[in-house]
């Protein structure tokens, strides 16, 4: 049989009121094991509160190659930041 | 250091020309790296890139987890249990680093199972410092002092390492290692102000390890053909003799401090330099320890290939569970 544990990628939440941030990744037999090697691991230095482990197969990611067409269309929209509008000077808390 | 350059046996045949590559893709990735932009795992990278880092990367990656083995040599017979508790947390500290640069190759398509094989068959490279014995309590205090300082001193520069997976782990790694080179110096604090046993003790460790430790820099710039590719890719941020003359000029004070005595009769403080000037490396050993000729190299080997040889019924014992435990929940 294979003894090669799948990879999981490691989530770790510093404190509550913070997200879960990627911290890195782990390999090991099942998901109980994998949240033990992220604690021994990514949590030695009271790091986080909180973990998510994920199998780094079930990640799905956007292509590199792709990027321009992707994310352009955010670029011509300089109207979706507040800097864009003009306000008569003096006007105050706006 | 724990990434100089050491050739693997197969590097001949892994050279790849850059004259393959397709221009237009290589100059808009050249461009990237000269300013400073990261590369990320799926971003296209010349192959040459590719496989320098996996070499350099998993290079590091096995001197992490050879490094734990001399020190680990002296946990059980530690002086003391806050010594014993500092030692193998900074033991444990290690393996992870092993663990972050493993996986940090592994995104370049490189599996765990390839890099382990490469090791365990001498097929890669490992740090030549950790080829030497731990004879006495004071080599562990030499180590966190000397060793660690020295990689501490390679490391801090690669957190801006082009490939940001790389460079991620290095962030982590800075952070972690800063108490092991502080343990170590205090080991050999109190040594150097202990009896006149302890002292000469202290002072044997430091010959020992002193040329050792300038070597981990590796081969000088001028016998070190691929340092320039590296550093213009930013593999490399600086070149050894930079990072070997900085290590020597923070080192020497610290070792006056103590009251020891750098074991090299050319060293002086060059005043027009602003640095000190210190004798020839015996680069003969250098290249005999490289070429696995080290005092316990064998031992090294033997003694990872027997850790995973005698762990692999937990391995296939808990891919066995796992698999059942995955068939159950989907008969329920
Ligand atoms: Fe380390
Ligand atoms: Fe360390």
């Amino acid at each position: 049989m294979n003894a090669n544990w799948p990879l999981w990628e490691v989530f770790v939440r510093a404190k509550n009121g913070l997200a879960h941030k990627h911290a890195g990744s782990v390999h090991a037999a099942d998901a109980r094991m994998a949240i033990e090697a992220a604690r021994d691991v990514y949590t030695r230095r009271m790091e986080g509160v909180s973990l998510w482990v994920v199998p780094s197969s079930a990640i799905v990611a956007s292509d590199p190659k792709e990027t321009t067409d992707l994310f352009a269309p955010a670029e011509d929209k300089v109207y979706r930041h507040p800097t864009f509008y003009t306000i008569p000077g003096g006007v105050k808390n706006i | 250091m724990y990434t100089t350059e050491l050739k693997d046996k197969n590097q001949k045949s892994a050279a790849v020309s850059l004259a393959d590559e397709d221009p237009e893709k290589l100059a808009a990735f050249e461009a990237r790296v000269a300013a400073d932009d990261f590369i990320e795992p799926k971003d296209w990278m010349p192959e040459a890139y590719r496989k320098t880092l996996v070499r350099q990367i998993s290079q590091h990656a096995h001197s992490e987890i050879v490094g734990m083995l001399p020190e680990g040599n002296w946990i059980t017979r530690a002086p003391n249990l806050r010594r014993k508790a500092i030692l193998l947390a900074k033991v444990q500290d290690e393996g992870g680093h092993g663990l972050y640069l493993y996986a940090a190759a592994e995104t370049l398509g490189t599996s765990r199972e390839e890099m382990i094989e490469a090791l365990h068959s001498g097929k890669a490279k490992y740090s030549t410092i950790f080829n030497y014995p731990t004879l006495t309590w004071a080599d562990i205090g030499a180590i966190g002092w000397l060793v660690d300082g020295a990689a501490i001193m390679n490391q801090v520069p690669l957190q801006r390492t082009s490939y940001g997976p790389y460079a991620r782990a290095m962030v982590r790694i800075c952070k972690e290692e800063s108490f092991h080179q502080r343990q170590g110096y205090e080991i050999m604090c109190v040594l150097a102000a202990g009896t006149p046993e302890q002292k000469r003790m202290a002072q044997d460790a430091l010959d020992r390890w002193w040329w050792p430790s300038l070597m981990m820099f590796g081969p000088p710039d001028d016998k070190s053909p691929n340092t320039a590719q590296s550093v213009r890719w930013r593999i490399k941020r600086e070149t050894n003799d930079e990072l070997r003359q900085r290590f020597v000029d923070v080192t020497v004070p610290q070792a006056e401090a103590i009251g020891l005595r750098v074991p090299d009769p050319a060293l002086h403080w060059n005043e027009a330099r602003g640095s000190y000037d210190f004798g020839d490396i015996d680069w003969e050993e250098f290249y005999a320890v490289v070429r696995g000729e080290g005092p316990v190299a064998r031992e090294r080997t033997q003694a990872r290939v027997k850790a995973w040889e005698d762990g692999a019924w937990v391995r296939e014992a808990a891919a066995a569970h796992a698999s059942k435990r995955a068939m159950k929940m989907a008969a329920e």
